[in-house]
């Protein structure tokens, strides 16, 4: 019988990550949670989950930042707004899956060779390069970074892909690609003045 | 009554200025004793005083004081709002022996402390306030209040428990009561009901005495399948126009043998039946259910072969025969009744469970609301008392689900109080009668009341799962073999943190409390207000939560927000009481700020008579000149404004007591 | 009736059947398209959980051009539809990201006006050309084919702006306009799982396998999509979602199935681009297709 302790000390919270997610786009009203559990209902993938969606409202209004970021829940959520629609309180719940995400990513929370912040960072990477995505180039680059071995396993696919004519590998662009790295990178500069 | 050492108002005013702290609320925004300082040095200002609580009795007894010693014959209170404690201001200059109208308050609370943050600007305002005051009440004059008598019969709106347990108070009192009922009888909602929580006492066996007490009482005249019209008057003098829907029955004659209904063409019932909630059908001649109040028939138009084509063999009027209570030609009709005061008590109505479309009612022929299950529970319903699914199965497991219509910002925010309990009643009738397996899915457990937390606890003890979790979904898709042709209840259980999929055979919406489709007319009727959502709105949710802002109108039940049985009879009596209250004191003391017509420069134009919307001014034929009836005035001032000539003054609002004031307001210098 | 087009990055690519059948349709219809110029990725919901400002920058990028054409903007794919509204309706209620985005959009030289009208074709059709007018022009209508009409989420969720948002209609109006039958399909709003049958396999399995199973369940004979990344993930793992149930349907796009009723030549129309032929199906139900 393995034991651990699982009580939870004051000095443990997170404060300031509590401050952070009612300041939030979309975490306005976390306060208002009711914890009634519709979300966690709708959700189609809740079935999958260590933590429900209404759980990890709860764990990140009071501040557990630890477990909140290191949970799958966040890596689960497809967005689909399910949750939203019907949440009695209307809390932008799926925004602020999309925060924890992002935070999740920046701060490192996730197994080494995890695919989905992988796929994120080739997708922005493609997007500043070319303005557009090749989508056999991207899943490619993916793959490589990932489970490279699981090319394998794609390439039946991948070969009915390109018999069709749906998997080009010609690069897309778009012409006035300077301008994406500007408008990024403005973006970038006015968000630093904000925060000051 | 002028006292002989006391100065009338005829001599110079001689003016006390009273400025009130109200603990902090207003001493923490306004320099008080700076504002005390400066109406000091206001002209025809004999004393000017500053108290922390000017309306208890020691800041009270400074102004008695004050008059009696120094002569003062005109006060300014600067304080709260008239509305809360101009009558409590007027009794010290009465009390000291002057004219109460010669006081002018000044509202340094809601209009300066409570809506500014500086105190600079905050003194200054409200020395603004007090110097155009002062100028004000140099012009007051003294006025008397009006007696008028009360008509000592009351009007109850509404047969349910509210307005039945109201009516019969009174009626017992002595008074007449109108009991008027929009539908063909009374009971409203409890004569749905199987069993009340949390005793499970019978609804109908302690309904149906007391509706049958209102139909005999010979201080009651009970209209049922009537509406009220017009409501004109003030408090104490109410004129009620009362429109009766045509039964096309004589219910003097009708003795409620229901022969007419056996004998009806229609040999089975076609039409949903509105008491059984649509569940079973009747007929087009009916009666409402069998303990209804009258006991009388009545015929549905829309229904009826008669009305259509005028070619049925009529053997409805065949079986009646003699009595001869059936008349097809009849027509609505409307009755005008005086009283004294008027009490509504139209109750509510209940969530419609379509909005919620994930719910699937009416999609899914095994989702119920309660009120349906209510009438399959109920031994006069459509089934006896045997709960049975619309395919005629029994149930082996059924889910009742909470909070439907509530404490949802998509739909109604409030929570409906009443839901949780019924829903545990529900659960425990289900299970008595079936033994089947009995699932409610909840937020909370809201258990208030007298003797709730322990029904609570009974229901723990019989087994019924509690699942705590907002159902998110019913659906009849399945994802396991075991689910196959039922409905899935899709609910996270939140004390145990997984998601659930429960299947079920039938589901149990508990539906929530709404007000009144027809609230908002329903309230201009009487000239009450509602609140955001739609309920009546009480004068005070604390200290007058029977009364409204309109005098001798009060409100009782669900109609002033959700609540349960006991609740709604308590607020009944507590009306009742009231409107007693009224009737006994004999007469009310109308106030005095109406208007009057200044006879030399009418020119009788009758501009004012059209306007008045009270319809309170009339045109006298002999002096060719317009007279206001100070009695039905409400002192509005629309006709002050619009008289071409300006021959309209009103008492209190005199336009010289206007100017002064505004002159007191631009003096800043 | 003219509008600007904005294809996004699927529809160059495994959608291309969608863009194919779409403007094939459109021209029979009598609505100019025209793509428009130098359009960027919308970021879809990746960039917006890479960088939600950065995303919001690169779909006004695209706003902006639209604007400056004077035309309403169709977006056909959900995803892109998605963003592009929502970059609107967030610019408009925090007024700091609006402040982020205009800045952005001055750095390059274009109009801070986001404002042009984002459309979905399906929003077009019923409401723009109608049904009476695409009624009038079925020349090989679908015989009563069985359709379990898609809508994934993000044509419904958060904003529902042409359709109901619980249990849309406007795809099964249309196909029901096209002469086929439109079967009982509860799971017409749920989530195919998006991207995770590529970072989560197993589990996009399973949720893909709940929508084959209950449209089998339900008899039809074909599925109807909008979405380019949900037409994939129906169609591409039927073979490794079948267990006790054999899934064999075509799954194509609600343009397809209209061009096949307009009489297009099913080549115009991506037909060919599909891994599961809906051939045999069409002549087994007798539809007459060119």
């Amino acid at each position: 019988m393995e034991l651990k302790r699982v009580v939870k000390f004051e000095a443990e919270r997170d404060p300031d990550f509590a401050r952070w997610i009612t300041q939030t786009v979309g975490g306005e009203r976390i306060r208002h949670c009711l914890q009634c559990g519709l979300c966690s209902g709708s959700c189609p993938l809740s079935l999958y989950m260590d933590y429900t969606p209404r759980r990890l409202m709860h764990l990140s209004r009071e501040g557990f930042k630890e477990e909140v970021l290191s949970s799958y829940t966040i890596w689960l959520c497809t967005c689909c707004y399910a949750c939203m629609v019907e949440c009695p309180k209307k809390i932008n719940i799926t925004h602020m899956m999309y925060a924890l995400k992002t935070r999740a990513m920046k701060e490192g929370f996730y197994p080494k060779g995890f695919a989905i912040p992988v796929l994120a960072r080739e997708f922005s990477r493609m997007i500043r390069g070319s303005g557009r995505i090749t989508e056999s180039r991207l899943v490619m680059r993916v793959f490589l970074k990932t489970a490279f071995w699981r090319m394998m396993g794609f390439s039946k696919l991948g070969m009915r892909l390109m018999r069709t004519g749906r998997m080009r590998l010609q690069r897309e662009k778009v012409q006035r690609r300077g301008d994406i790295v500007t408008l990024l990178n403005a973006v970038d500069s006015t968000r630093k003045e904000l925060a000051r | 009554m002028p006292d002989a050492g006391i100065p009338d108002s005829a001599s110079a005013p001689k003016i006390g200025v009273y400025i009130c702290h109200c603990g902090t609320n207003i001493a923490a925004t306004v320099d008080v004793d700076a504002l005390t300082e400066y109406a000091a040095s206001l002209p025809e200002v004999a004393v000017s005083r500053e108290y922390k609580y000017m309306c208890s009795d020691p800041g009270q007894e400074l102004i008695r004081q004050d008059i009696r010693e120094h002569g003062l014959n005109r006060i300014v209170v600067a304080s709260c709002s008239p509305l809360m404690h101009e009558p409590t201001f007027r009794g010290p200059l009465t009390q000291a022996g002057i004219n109460p109208f010669l006081l002018q308050m000044v509202n340094i609370r809601e209009h300066v402390s409570w809506v500014h943050t500086s105190k600079q600007e905050a003194t200054a305002k409200a020395k603004d306030l007090v110097r155009a005051a002062v100028r004000r009440v140099r012009l007051h004059k003294p006025l008397e209040k009006r007696k008028v008598e009360i008509n000592l019969n009351v009007l109850v709106v509404g047969g349910g428990i509210a307005g039945i347990h109201a009516a019969l108070n009174l009626a017992s009192s002595g008074k007449h009561v109108y009991l008027v009922e929009r539908q063909p009888t009374i009971g409203g909602h409890m004569a749905f009901f199987d069993k009340t929580f949390p005793t499970l006492d019978c609804a109908a066996c302690i309904l149906t005495p007391k509706m049958t007490a209102v139909g005999s009482h010979r201080n009651i005249t009970l209209w049922t399948y009537a509406e009220i019209a017009a409501v004109d008057g003030y408090v104490g003098n109410y004129k009620v126009k009362v429109r009766h829907k045509p039964r096309y029955i004589l219910e003097d004659l009708c003795i409620g043998c229901q022969e007419c209904v056996e004998a009806c063409v229609y040999k089975e019932g076609r039409w949903a039946d509105e008491f059984n909630q649509g569940l079973s059908k009747r007929k087009p001649i009916y009666l409402p259910f069998p303990q209804a109040v009258p006991q009388k028939v009545l015929i549905d138009p829309e229904a009826c072969i008669e009305f259509k084509s005028h070619k049925c063999k009529k053997t409805c009027v065949e079986a009646c025969g003699e009595r001869k209570a059936i008349d097809f030609n009849q027509k609505e009709w409307i009755d005008e009744i005086e009283v004294g005061s008027i009490i509504v008590c139209t109750g509510f109505n209940t969530f419609d469970a379509t909005r919620n479309a994930y719910y699937g009612y009416g999609k899914y022929k095994n989702v119920y609301t309660s009120l349906e299950i209510e009438r399959l529970i109920n031994a006069s319903g459509p089934t006896g008392g045997e709960i049975v699914l619309r395919d005629g199965g029994k149930p082996k497991m059924v889910g009742i689900i909470h909070c439907v219509g509530s404490r949802d910002h998509n739909t109604n925010r409030w929570c409906s109080k009443v839901c949780c309990m019924y829903s545990l009643k529900l659960a425990h009738l289900i299970r008595e009668r079936t033994g089947a397996s009995v699932y409610n899915f909840y937020i909370d457990m809201r258990t208030p009341g007298k003797g709730y937390e322990e029904f609570y606890d009974r229901l723990l003890d019989e087994g019924v799962h509690f699942v705590r979790g907002r159902v998110a979904e019913v659906t009849d898709w399945p994802a396991h073999p075991s689910e196959k042709g039922k409905l899935i209840i899709r609910a996270e259980d939140t004390l145990a943190g997984f998601v659930r999929r429960i299947p079920v055979d039938m589901v149990v919406l508990s539906v929530g409390l709404e007000p009144q489709a027809d609230a908002r007319d329903v309230r201009r009727l009487f000239n009450i207000s509602c609140s955001e959502e739609g309920w009546f709105l009480e004068r005070h949710p604390k200290l007058a939560p029977v009364s409204t802002f309109t005098d001798g109108v009060f409100i009782a039940g669900a109609c002033q927000g959700p609540k349960d049985i006991p609740d709604s009879v308590a607020q009944a009596g507590a009306a009742a009481a009231e409107a007693m209250a009224l009737a006994d004191a004999k007469y009310v003391e109308l106030e005095p700020y109406t208007a009057h017509v200044t006879k030399d420069t009418c020119s009788g134009c009758k501009t004012c008579l059209t306007i008045c919307p009270y319809s309170a001014i009339s045109f006298v034929e002999e002096t060719k000149k317009a007279s206001v009836n100070e009695v039905l005035c409400k002192g509005c001032g629309t006709c002050v404004a619009t008289c071409p000539s300006g021959s309209i003054e009103q008492n209190l609002f005199e336009d010289q007591e206007i100017f002064e004031e505004v002159e007191g307001l631009l003096a800043y210098a | 009736m003219k509008f600007s087009y904005y294809p996004g990055c699927s529809l160059k690519g495994t959608g291309r059947a969608y863009e194919e059948s779409l403007l094939a349709v459109f021209r029979s219809l009598g609505v100019e398209l025209e793509e428009l110029k130098d359009w960027n990725c919308c970021g879809a919901t990746t960039y917006m959980s890479y960088d939600e400002l950065q995303s919001y920058a690169l779909a006004a990028r695209n706003l902006s051009m639209a604007g400056q054409t004077g035309n309403d903007l169709m977006a056909p794919c959900a995803a892109c539809y998605l963003v592009l509204n929502k970059t609107q309706y967030y610019v408009r209620d925090y007024p700091w990201i609006g402040q982020i985005v205009e800045h952005a959009l001055e750095s390059i030289h274009l109009p801070k006006d986001i404002g042009a009208k984002v459309r979905h074709p399906l929003d077009i059709l019923l409401n723009d050309v109608g049904l009476d007018a695409i009624k009038a022009k079925v020349s090989h209508p679908l015989n009563g084919l069985k359709i379990a009409p898609y809508y994934g989420c993000q044509i419904v969720r958060p904003y529902a702006l042409f359709d109901n948002q619980r249990n849309p209609t406007s795809m099964d109006r249309l196909l029901e306009a096209c002469g086929a039958e439109v079967v009982y399909y509860p799971m017409k709003t749920q989530c195919c799982g998006g991207s995770q049958k590529g970072t989560l396999p197993e589990i996009g399995l399973d949720l893909i396998r709940h929508l084959l199973a209950e449209a089998q369940r339900n008899g039809a004979e074909v599925i109807a999509t909008v979405c380019p990344l949900c037409q994939f993930n129906l169609e591409a793992f039927q073979e490794q979602a079948s267990n006790a149930h054999q899934f064999k349907f075509p799954v194509l796009y609600f343009t397809q199935l209209l061009a096949v009723a307009l009489g297009i030549p099913l080549k115009h129309a991506g037909f060919q681009r599909s891994f599961i032929s809906v051939e045999p199906i069409l002549t087994k139900k007798e539809i007459a297709y060119a």
